[in-house]
């Protein structure tokens, strides 16, 4: 199967190990894989701050960079969900809504394709050690991601997944939300990291690198670091 | 009218430092969410039930004009007087002329945050009536001068200790940290009360357009006796609160109880249609029906966010909502707290002064996802960050977000302040997390993530050149 890969800037710039573990898993299942050049942001920073002129004319770019793929992959669930829930909002009464209408169909966040378009179950990783989940939000809510990354972690051998009580519970980040907001930002991740804390696990996996930042910097800021990884960077170990 | 936003903001930072005063929401709230599921889980389908109740709002939301007339016509036919209020203004004047005819002292009021939202008590007690709450929540409150913190939970921030102290204090009980004895002394001075009062004021959680009745759901009984015990009974409700038919109760009573208290129904839960009639031997020889608008009009005039109407008051979405649970409830200093809150506040009272409120989220949904009526709650603070940054947008965030646009649209230049980014990221670690730090907001508490010297696109022009076969694996 031919697709293409959306890698949303903070992954393309800060990790890039995120897409590459994305590109391995889904070459180890058989499928072609395509990285349309060009690509930067989705606008999600522009439309959540309430500037929907500028998120437009930054998501029509992107409309544009994937106009000619069939099926796109996206590494994050938030920048997923920007596209595939909120384009055809935004671009509501506007030349290029059909565009958006057309291309929301095609977005599949990274867990949700290897289950439920591939049919995948156990990729063939392998990871020796405890792990717990957090679901990113917009994954969770905005394209109800639940079962699938858990499925997918319960079949990488020698992994054992620990759920935390707060699993469900946002991290604080939010985007602008985190520095406009810190402090209430920061009690949230507080919370989260306590949960996450609680559970002892090796690693913290999600499907959002996003949540993996606001959490991975609070847990380094407060003296107890902990492994954070894109469940890519799980599945793509052997 | 940047006030508001800057209490909000201190109030916030007040709260989350106080780690205690979060626990015991938090802890407090656990408790509700295990309740709620369990009765939630007695529903045959929750899920089902939700969308019926979704329907229904929506019927009764979008037909308002010809349920609220046969509410009022109704009600009238019974003898009750009912009465229109646009605003809150008018509303007060209303309630205090009726207390005026009748050389009202003595005024007893069951839980409603309608009154609050039109400062009804202030407006009573200016023009020398004595008021006293019948809600313990409310009543503990009260004796604080503080607003309530929860809609359905007023003093759900205060330990037994704080209501004995404050018992102790105001009514000169002894101290006891046994809620039957607290509930027993404030049932002694209560009791006095209601016998005392000239006048009951209530609120209302439902109103039956078909039987022109009102209902109200309570746990304690004092709503029943706020409304019997005087002369004269006011009901103060908002125009949303409509149902077209009264077996539709039968869903929103039980759906009330768990999304909003875990509970499978109220203790007590009573129907109101008129004041006391001929050869009937009790209820009030007067009973007021005070219907407020204040804006609610507005927010039905607007198509993308009238499901806000739908609202029943049941404070699930505070509940469940991550910033709820670390800001507390009088941060927000809102009538309504919470996600509807911070929906519905700009629309009630301006958008420019309460926009803060829907830019204080990190959109995650949890409010949409336990909504009893399927408010899309979290999108509509999308929809006021829009309108508000349309109709007065920040300069400074205008402009950062036109160079966006400059940048991500072209993909070269996007490439280049990548690497601008990778050269600056060393600078940046002289002043991290100092206030010279332009990244400060964030880095005071978390660190930031080191760049990486080759993004993924780099990874992807430099594979595409190399032939297939000598690709590393690795």
């Amino acid at each position: 199967m031919k697709v293409s890969l959306f890698i949303p800037c903070f992954i393309d710039q800060i990790y890039p190990h995120v897409g590459v573990s994305i590109v391995q898993v889904l070459e180890r299942l058989g499928c072609d894989v395509d990285y349309p050049e060009g690509q930067t942001c989705c606008g999600q920073p522009a439309f959540n701050s309430g500037y929907w002129d500028e998120a437009r004319a930054i998501a029509e770019h992107s409309l544009d960079v994937f106009a000619q793929s069939d099926v796109i992959v996206s590494a994050s669930g938030s920048c997923g969900a920007m596209m595939k829930v909120f384009y055809p909002e935004l671009f509501q009464n506007t030349t290029r809504h059909f565009d958006a209408l057309k291309l929301a169909p095609k977005i599949y966040e990274f867990s949700d394709f290897l289950v439920n378009k591939l049919g995948a179950r156990d990729v063939g990783a392998r990871f020796d050690g405890t792990a717990t989940f957090h679901d990113g939000c917009h994954g969770l809510r905005e394209l109800g991601i639940e079962s699938q990354p858990r499925e997918l972690l319960k079949h990488v051998k020698g992994l054992t997944l620990i759920e935390m009580k707060e699993a469900k519970t946002c991290c604080g980040f939010g985007g602008a939300f985190a520095v406009k907001f810190p402090t209430i930002s920061t009690a949230m991740d507080e919370v989260k990291c306590a949960s996450l804390l609680e559970t002892g696990a090796d690693v913290v996996v999600s499907n959002d690198s996003s949540c993996l930042m606001q959490i991975a910097g609070m847990l380094q800021h407060q003296g107890t670091p902990k492994r954070c990884l894109h469940l890519a960077e799980i599945l793509a170990q052997t | 009218m940047i006030t508001f936003a800057r209490n909000f903001k201190s109030a916030a930072a007040r709260i989350t430092r106080d780690l205690r005063h979060r626990g015991l929401i938090q802890r407090a709230l656990h408790s509700y969410e295990v309740k709620r599921d369990e009765f939630k889980g007695r529903y045959q389908n929750w899920s089902e039930a939700r969308q019926a109740a979704s329907e229904i709002k929506w019927e009764a939301i979008n037909h308002l004009d010809q349920y609220l007339q046969e509410f009022i016509t109704k009600l009238e036919a019974r003898g009750t007087h009912v009465h229109v209020a646009a605003t809150a203004e008018q509303a007060r004047d209303y309630i205090l002329g009726v207390a005026r005819e009748n050389k009202v002292g003595t005024i007893i009021k069951s839980k409603s945050m309608t009154a609050e939202e039109i400062d009804l008590n202030e407006a009573l007690e200016h023009a020398g009536c004595t008021v006293f709450e019948s809600d313990l929540g409310e009543y503990i409150v009260q004796l604080r001068h503080e607003k309530p913190y929860h809609l359905v939970f007023p003093a759900m921030h205060l330990t037994r200790d704080e209501i004995s102290d404050l018992f102790h204090k105001e009514l000169g009980s002894e101290p006891t940290d046994s809620p039957e004895e607290l509930t027993m002394i404030a049932r002694r001075v209560m009791r006095q009360n209601y016998c005392r009062a000239d006048m009951g004021i209530s609120g209302a959680n439902f109103a039956v357009a078909e039987t022109g009745m009102i209902s109200i759901t309570e746990n304690e009984g004092n709503a029943r006796l706020t409304t019997a015990l005087p002369k004269i009974h006011v009901a103060l409700l908002g125009i949303e609160k409509i149902v077209p038919r009264l077996e539709d109760l039968a869903l929103f009573l039980p759906m009330l109880a768990t999304a909003g208290a875990g509970q499978p129904l109220t203790c007590y839960n009573s129907l109101f249609s008129g004041p006391r009639q001929p050869g009937e031997v009790d209820g009030p020889e007067q009973f007021h029906v005070v219907l407020l608008d204040n804006r609610r009009t507005e927010l039905l005039a607007d198509a993308e966010q009238r499901d806000a109407l739908h609202c029943i008051r049941c404070g699930a979405c505070l509940n469940v909502c991550p910033i709820f649970k670390n800001v507390g409830g009088h941060s927000y200093g809102t009538t309504y707290q919470g996600p509807i809150g911070s929906v519905i506040t700009p629309h009630l009272r301006g958008l420019q002064n309460w926009k803060h409120l829907s830019a204080a989220s990190s959109l995650c949904g949890a409010c949409t996802e336990t909504c009893p009526v399927g408010i899309d709650l979290h999108h509509h603070l999308l929809h006021n960050r829009r309108n508000a940054a349309r109709e007065k947008p920040a300069w400074l965030e205008k402009i950062l977000y036109g160079g966006l646009v400059f940048l991500l649209r072209r993909p070269g230049l996007y490439r280049i302040a990548g690497k601008l980014g990778v050269i600056f990221f060393p600078l940046h670690q002289l002043v991290n997390g100092t206030s010279l730090d332009p990244l400060h907001n964030w880095t005071r508490t978390r660190e930031f993530p080191k760049p990486s010297r080759e993004s993924f696109g780099d990874y992807w022009r430099k594979r595409k050149s190399t032939p297939e076969a000598n690709r590393d694996q690795s």
